[in-house]
């Protein structure tokens, strides 16, 4: 069904009665040509855009919970390319144009609204570092403006310029940034996929994945044994789980990270505000809550709830550019299990074994990478060869010595 | 999450960093596969869903190194003690 003006005025005449479930919940086939594992927004994307720009049809997406359940419904939906390394920025800059034009693409209203990301900057230092980044993304083509005080003051007033710590000197702005909304964009996904014949499979585990004379023969779920000549990997977090299944080895570890979200209150934040002096950031949803997060648990937990440490360290964080906030109340905080990579990049590529390939460690950058991930994932198991955006996102890169270390913190994942 | 510390008692995690996996053995650099194995050595993980031996800096306290026995499933802790003492049995 496709969704329209029509549509709803047809739907509001009828009572709602006529609205179709936005995807099916069929039974597992025997075989798949590609088989994905992980439902999550990543794993959607890849199916949809392998449908839709390679016309592969015969695909499953194995989901062990159910659409929406893991990190895609947990993050904090910013959506942004300002990153610095060459490796990453066409990476990043080919996911942004694809948000761009999603909601049209998928038929789908994902809430897609580009209020512009804000890094702050506190010292002469972090300026600096701030306009080399600016100039990096200018060079490939990425919008990105360095505001003075005065500037970052208009566009939001409310912040503490005269913090005796961390004093708000100006900030990066990339306008075309902002956010999305999270559910949204798995739903889309899905239906998108499913109605071009992927088939979601929901509650459904892969247990084992099954490898004959170093090819890919198929996965051991709870739900019997499916064949499959390619084989994804993209569990997020579970990563590693899936893939020692298969006899791998990964440069990941998981940890938890916790996102918050106030209770509603109008208007206030008008983009997303990021604070140089820590890991902090913010914006608020159209429903008014205030949306937030900082820095990782630091110790690998698959446990998708955190400690009050990191809740005490956030909200000092908050403390520290928005005090006015302070007596705006808690509604609900939550944990979620990042794939924290050795150097803080992601990976989209081929493995050692035939027919298996791997689309992980997102860190917590997870979501504004969603279509991007998707596109050059399934260009990768299409054709088998890596996309031209995504060429520098190898596995063997940590061998090789070409890793893409943005915090420049080595390798120590917590540190990313 | 509290943690007890062998020296100072059952402590908050906030006293403590957190370094990861215990038991990585550096490699021999004369070995012939040298560059293989200190790969894996800096970069690859078990990354353990369940019990993992995992290293503790006790920064704000004695700033003792220890070993912690934690399950990352749960965050349950069964046990701790000093890294100089148990390290040698890891890394045999």
């Amino acid at each position: 069904m496709k969704y329209s003006v029509f549509s709803l005025i047809h739907q509001a005449i009828r009572g709602q009665k006529d609205w179709t479930p936005a995807w099916r919940d069929p039974e597992p086939k025997d075989e798949y040509d590609i088989i994905l594992i992980g439902g999550g927004g990543h794993g959607l994307a890849t199916a949809y855009y392998l449908a839709k720009e390679h016309g592969l049809k015969n695909i499953a997406v194995l989901e062990k919970g159910y659409i929406g359940g893991g990190s895609v419904g947990r993050n904090t939906t910013i959506v942004r390319s300002n990153y610095q390394e060459p490796g990453n920025i066409p990476f990043y800059e080919l996911s942004l144009k694809l948000w761009e034009g999603l909601e049209q693409d998928l038929n789908y209203n994902v809430m897609m609204s580009q209020r512009g990301v804000l890094n702050l900057y506190h010292s002469d230092g972090q300026r600096d570092e701030y306009a080399r980044r600016g100039n990096a993304m200018a060079m490939h083509g990425v919008d990105g403006e360095l505001l003075n005080r005065d500037q970052v003051r208009e566009m939001v007033p409310f912040l503490d310029f005269e913090n005796g710590r961390f004093p708000i000197q100006g900030g990066l702005l990339q306008r075309r940034g902002g956010t999305a909304r999270h559910d949204a964009v798995a739903w889309g996904f899905a239906r998108g996929a499913d109605s071009r014949g992927v088939d979601i499979l929901q509650n459904t585990e892969a247990k084992q994945i099954r490898v004959e004379n170093g090819k890919v023969v198929g996965v051991e779920t709870n739900r019997g044994f499916i064949k499959a000549k390619k084989i994804g990997i993209v569990a997020a977090g579970n990563t590693t789980r899936v893939a020692e299944t298969a006899g791998l080895r990964l440069p990941i570890e998981s940890y938890v990270l916790q996102a918050f979200v106030s209770e509603a209150i109008k208007p206030l934040i008008p983009c997303v505000i990021t604070f140089g002096a820590g890991h902090f950031y913010i914006s608020q949803s159209d429903k008014g809550g205030l949306v937030f997060g900082a820095s990782l648990d630091y110790y690998t937990s698959y446990a998708a709830r955190g400690n009050l440490p990191a809740v005490e360290d956030t909200i000092e964080e908050a403390m520290a550019i928005m005090p006015g906030i302070s007596r705006v109340r808690l509604l609900r905080h939550w944990g979620g299990i990042m794939d924290m990579s050795m150097d803080g990049s992601p990976i989209i590529d081929k493995t050692t074994i035939e027919g298996l390939y791997l689309n992980c460690g997102w860190c917590y950058g997870g979501f504004k990478a969603t279509p991007g991930s998707g596109f050059c994932f399934a260009h990768l198991l299409a054709k088998d060869e890596l996309h031209p955006a995504a060429k520098a996102l190898r596995l063997n890169r940590f061998e090789t010595g070409h890793v893409i270390d943005e915090a420049g913190t080595g390798a120590q994942p917590n540190l990313h | 999450m509290r943690i007890p510390c062998p020296f100072c008692g059952e402590r908050d995690l906030q006293e403590y960093s957190f370094l990861g996996e215990a038991g990585l053995k550096r490699p021999d650099p004369e070995a012939s596969d040298a560059q293989k194995q200190f790969h894996d050595y800096v970069h690859i993980r078990k990354n353990t869903a369940g019990t993992t031996s995992e290293l503790w800096l006790h920064t704000y306290g004695c700033r003792s190194w220890i070993v912690v026995q934690r399950n990352t499933l749960t965050h349950e802790i069964f046990s701790s003690e000093f890294a100089s003492d148990t390290l040698k049995e890891l890394t045999k």
